[in-house]
């Protein structure tokens, strides 16, 4: 009861807002999004690291698994050797993507739109392959072994060099874009200012890309500290967090061990992201609207000199590439080397079947259509919904979280949760249902931030203007919002699928008898020996994934040439 | 007792709180029938939360608004009755223009016949017949925003809201689209409320203007009164060129500017000999031609800068003997020729009386 200053003056009683029809429907479908995001995001989270806190039998037993961990150099030691390869990946992998977007974005160099195409070929196959490729190439009878000197291709050396392929085209279109973002005034100010190239280099170039080259290093040292494939394959005796995990979980069934290491590999992974964010938050728009997009001019010395530079990465991608299906298709390395189909026989094979192939096809189509569905909506929710200040805020954390979670720790958290006794929701396990809902969540933060910018960039009064014309706003997002962002919506779809057939980790732990998939049928061949037919599943992914890229090219340009006329003038 | 005509919209005493910020205090204001009303005032003066909480998009945080009657303080925007445009023109891109003006109607149970015949009567009227098949994309910024005003017209709204629909338009356009609007909001008799930064475009158009600064309201009146007894300083400066002079007040309805004897006749009442005063008054109100010393408001005054802006000249003066004293006339083409008036050139000015507004205070 006490008077503010105004002593005496009644304060006006607020409006409380009327919730109509519209609302009710807008705070529903938030609630199913947030229901959603916590049961597939934030409860198996939260399982994994109550499971890391108990013993077998489900008692409390504190830090106790932590210290046996961390008494256990066999185990321990890994985070080093992770770090490691980590570090040195991020190194070369961001060198050469900076060498080869700078080759693309500042050289008049010929060939440009085909050096970018192959430089993008490795996201469309699983990490698996490389490290496959590596083993023919310097294995014990590798074609070109003696390069490496004596060293063996079975530990840091082949995790390095499969790491670096496998991530370089993340770090080259993180690169490209920031490079491409020049404003050529500011090199015409350089230039009238008489600073030589390289002083223009380092004081306009370079600035210019380096929040680009930050997140490309961040965005690089993730993937590789969570890759499973790659290490599974070539890294021998060479042991790392992601691998450990597998063998805690698959080799000895301690699940316990294997959510603590989890959750050792989870702490970098965090701090990757969390900083990341944190530098992303300090850029700001160096390209104004009206500056000038750099043109670069010839210059036939340094022309020729890229391309030499990216035709040698070119030809090593070409190269790992062709190796792969070159082994698929040899009788028998290296003392037959007549070619035959033998190796796609799956239904022959350990650990292989066509079956899986469609599996994999069957999952990939659903996470793309669901996962776009739910992904997009939610997006749109967040993004245009009213009021809910605080909800909106959880669920777009919710949203970001998956970026941060390595997909093998996801996989293991989803066994604790929907495998726990009494989870109604139990029903999943084992079926392609929790197959699907694993990939969708493993990729959910990318796809949320594209479709987000995506919604950013429509007029903001859309939904104004219909509720003024009292149209309810389904409609209008039915009507207006879905047509009008279709490019991001088959973006979304594209990123799915081409993840749901290369992605391992994820699913290794998730998959049963019946829903076995084309990138675990790669992983268990080779456990088994049966390399040549796993370097023929492995290429039979990166087909369908370059053959769905390019109906995602002729679709979107068809319907950009139908239901886009209106972007024309 | 009875008024001569009730309020079609009255807005009570509306506070709209963004955290701790008021971005509006207090408002309270009354627009007619088919009036054609304006706020006016500069950017974060609270114009467009005023209109937005007028609409229901962001609801007040107290107060309380009537429309014909009816208590719309709560609700959402889909159950009031109003038709917006936006700077921005928030036209749907992908669809035609045809089906942007019908995008209101067909979610009312409309046969497809009379859609087709009120969509054509609708771009009749704001000039672009035959462009229904078109997508926005294909249109000038001028007729995107005929389009999103047929839109907002199409279901015959009782209150018409713009939202600075001029201000994303060339200068030659929005000249002519000023017009343009001003004359089907008379032919249609719609209640419009137009939110504008552009005092030009509010003099011109509106019927009454809403001078807002601060999240208040400085002043309410015609153009005419606006322009020609404003309110408070602000007004005064917002609105047209003003000479802000610094004066003292005099007794008797005059004024002492550094010596000179004026009398005014506006602001003065009330105001004890020796208060500091500002004196306002516009440069088009001082006149030359013509003018004896010894006339009244009289005084000589010596030209420090001429200034050519196309049709009339702005002219700097310095009262005689008082170096700290300018201010600026505006003399036509004709006059500085006639008179040969040029820099150096002494004058005898007078500030009419009855142009003069007096405000306590400098």
């Amino acid at each position: 009861m006490t008077d503010g200053p105004q002593a005496g003056v009644i304060e006006a009683p607020l409006v409380k807002p009327k919730v109509g029809r519209e609302d009710w429907v807008m705070r529903a479908g938030l609630a199913v999004i947030g229901v959603y995001l916590l049961v597939a995001v934030v409860f198996p989270l939260y399982t994994i690291l109550s499971k890391s806190f108990q013993d077998e039998r489900g008692t409390f037993i504190g830090l106790d698994n932590y210290a046996e961990y961390f008494a256990t150099p066999a185990l321990f030691y890994s985070i080093n050797n992770s770090l490691t390869v980590s570090v040195i990946s991020m190194v070369i992998t961001v060198g050469l993507a900076f060498g080869y977007a700078y080759g693309l974005t500042r050289s008049c160099m010929p060939g440009k739109g085909v050096f970018k195409a192959i430089a993008l070929i490795p996201i469309l196959a699983p990490s698996l392959l490389p490290a496959i490729s590596l083993r023919y190439l310097f294995g014990a009878q590798g074609m070109i072994k003696g390069l490496l000197m004596g060293e063996t291709i079975y530990g840091p050396i082949g995790i390095v060099i499969g790491e670096v392929f496998w991530t370089f085209p993340h770090a080259l279109l993180i690169i490209f874009t920031a490079l491409s973002l020049s404003d050529a005034r500011l090199y015409e100010a350089a230039e009238a200012l008489g600073a030589s190239k390289l002083r223009t280099f380092f004081t306009v170039t370079l600035p210019g890309a380096k929040y680009g080259l930050i997140s490309a290093c961040f965005v690089v040292f993730t993937l590789v500290i969570t890759d499973f494939g790659v290490p599974k394959v070539i890294g021998g005796g060479y042991n790392v967090l992601a691998v450990d995990i597998y063998k805690q979980v698959v080799g000895q069934r301690n699940f316990q061990m294997g959510a603590v290491v989890g959750l050792v590999l989870l702490a970098p992974a965090l701090l990757a992201f969390i900083a990341d964010r944190m530098i992303q938050g300090k850029q700001v728009a160096l390209l104004s609207a009206r500056a000038v997009p750099y043109e670069p001019r010839p210059d036939r010395r340094f022309d020729l000199a890229m391309l030499a530079f990216c035709g040698t990465v070119a030809f090593i991608i070409i190269g790992i590439l062709a190796v792969a299906q070159f082994a698929a298709l040899v009788k028998f390395w290296p003392y037959n080397l007549s070619l035959v189909l033998d190796s796609y026989q799956f239904d022959l094979m350990d650990g292989g079947s066509w079956g899986a192939f469609w599996n994999s096809l069957k999952m990939a189509a659903w996470t793309a259509v669901i996962g776009t569905a739910v992904i997009f909506t939610g997006a749109y929710l967040v993004e245009k919904s009213k009021g809910f200040e605080h909800g909106r805020g959880l669920i777009q954390l919710m949203c970001m979280i998956p970026l941060a979670v390595p997909g093998i720790v996801l996989g293991l958290a989803y066994i604790f949760f929907f495998n726990a006794l009494g989870n109604p929701l139990g029903f999943i396990y084992h079926t392609l249902i929790i197959l699907v809902l694993c990939t969708i969540t493993h990729f959910y933060t990318v796809s949320h931030l594209t479709a987000t910018t995506a919604l950013k960039q429509m007029d903001a009064e859309f939904e104004a203007v219909s509720s003024s014309l009292k149209v309810p706003f389904y409609r209008t997002f039915v009507r207006v919002t879905v047509p009008v962002c279709m490019p991001a919506i088959l973006d979304i779809s594209i990123y799915l699928f081409v993840n749901a057939m290369t992605t391992v980790s994820a699913v290794i732990f998730l998959y049963s008898a019946d829903t076995q998939l084309a990138s675990v049928a790669v992983l268990n061949m080779d456990d088994a020996g049966d390399t040549a037919p796993a370097a023929a599943m492995g290429m039979m992914i990166v087909y369908t994934s370059a053959t769905v890229r390019l109906l995602h090219f002729l679709l979107t340009r068809g319907i950009a040439r139908r239901t886009q006329a209106w972007r024309k003038r | 007792m009875n008024e001569a005509r009730a309020p079609y919209l009255k807005v009570e005493n509306v506070t709209k709180k963004f955290g701790d910020f008021a971005a509006i205090k207090d408002i309270c204001l009354e627009v007619f029938e088919s009036e054609f009303v304006c706020f006016l005032g500069p950017s974060g003066c609270g114009k467009t939360t005023l209109l937005r909480a007028i609409a229901g998009l962001d609801i007040q945080t107290s107060g309380r608004i009537e429309q014909a009657g009816r208590d719309i303080s709560n609700l959402p925007p889909t159950e009031r009755d109003f038709g917006i445009v936006f700077q921005s023109y928030a036209l749907f891109p992908n669809l035609t223009v045809f089906k942007n003006v019908a995008y209101g109607l067909e979610n009312r149970k409309m046969a497809k016949a009379d859609i087709t015949a009120r969509v054509d009567e609708l771009l009749q009227l704001v000039g672009m017949p035959d462009q229904g098949p078109k997508y926005p994309a294909q249109l000038s910024g001028g007729q995107q925003q005929r389009v999103a005003l047929a839109r907002a017209l199409a279901t015959s709204p009782g209150l018409l809201l713009l939202d600075e629909p001029l201000s994303a338009l060339d200068a030659k356009v929005r000249l002519r689209l000023r017009h343009e609007i001003k004359e089907l909001q008379r032919q249609l008799g719609v209640t419009t409320i137009m939110v504008t930064h552009d005092q030009e475009e509010a003099l011109t158009m509106a019927d009454r203007i809403v001078v807002m600064n601060e999240g208040v309201i400085d002043q309410v009146g015609t153009p005419l009164e606006i322009y020609r007894r404003p309110a408070s300083p602000f007004v005064a400066d917002f609105i047209g060129a003003m000479n802000f002079l610094s004066a003292v007040a005099g007794g008797d309805g005059t004024v002492r500017l550094h010596g000179v004897e004026l009398s005014a006749i506006e602001g003065t009442d009330g105001l004890d000999e020796g208060t500091a005063v500002t004196l306002c008054l516009r440069p088009e109100d001082i006149v030359t031609r013509a003018v004896e010393s010894g006339a009244p408001n009289a005084f000589e005054a010596t030209v420090a800068d001429l200034e050519f802006l196309g049709s009339f000249y702005r002219a700097s003066l310095t009262a005689k003997g008082v170096e700290n004293t300018r201010f600026q006339a505006d003399f036509s083409v004709n006059l500085v020729r006639d008179l040969g008036i040029e820099v150096g050139k002494t004058l005898t000015v007078a500030f009419p009386a009855d142009r003069i507004r007096v405000f306590a205070g400098t």
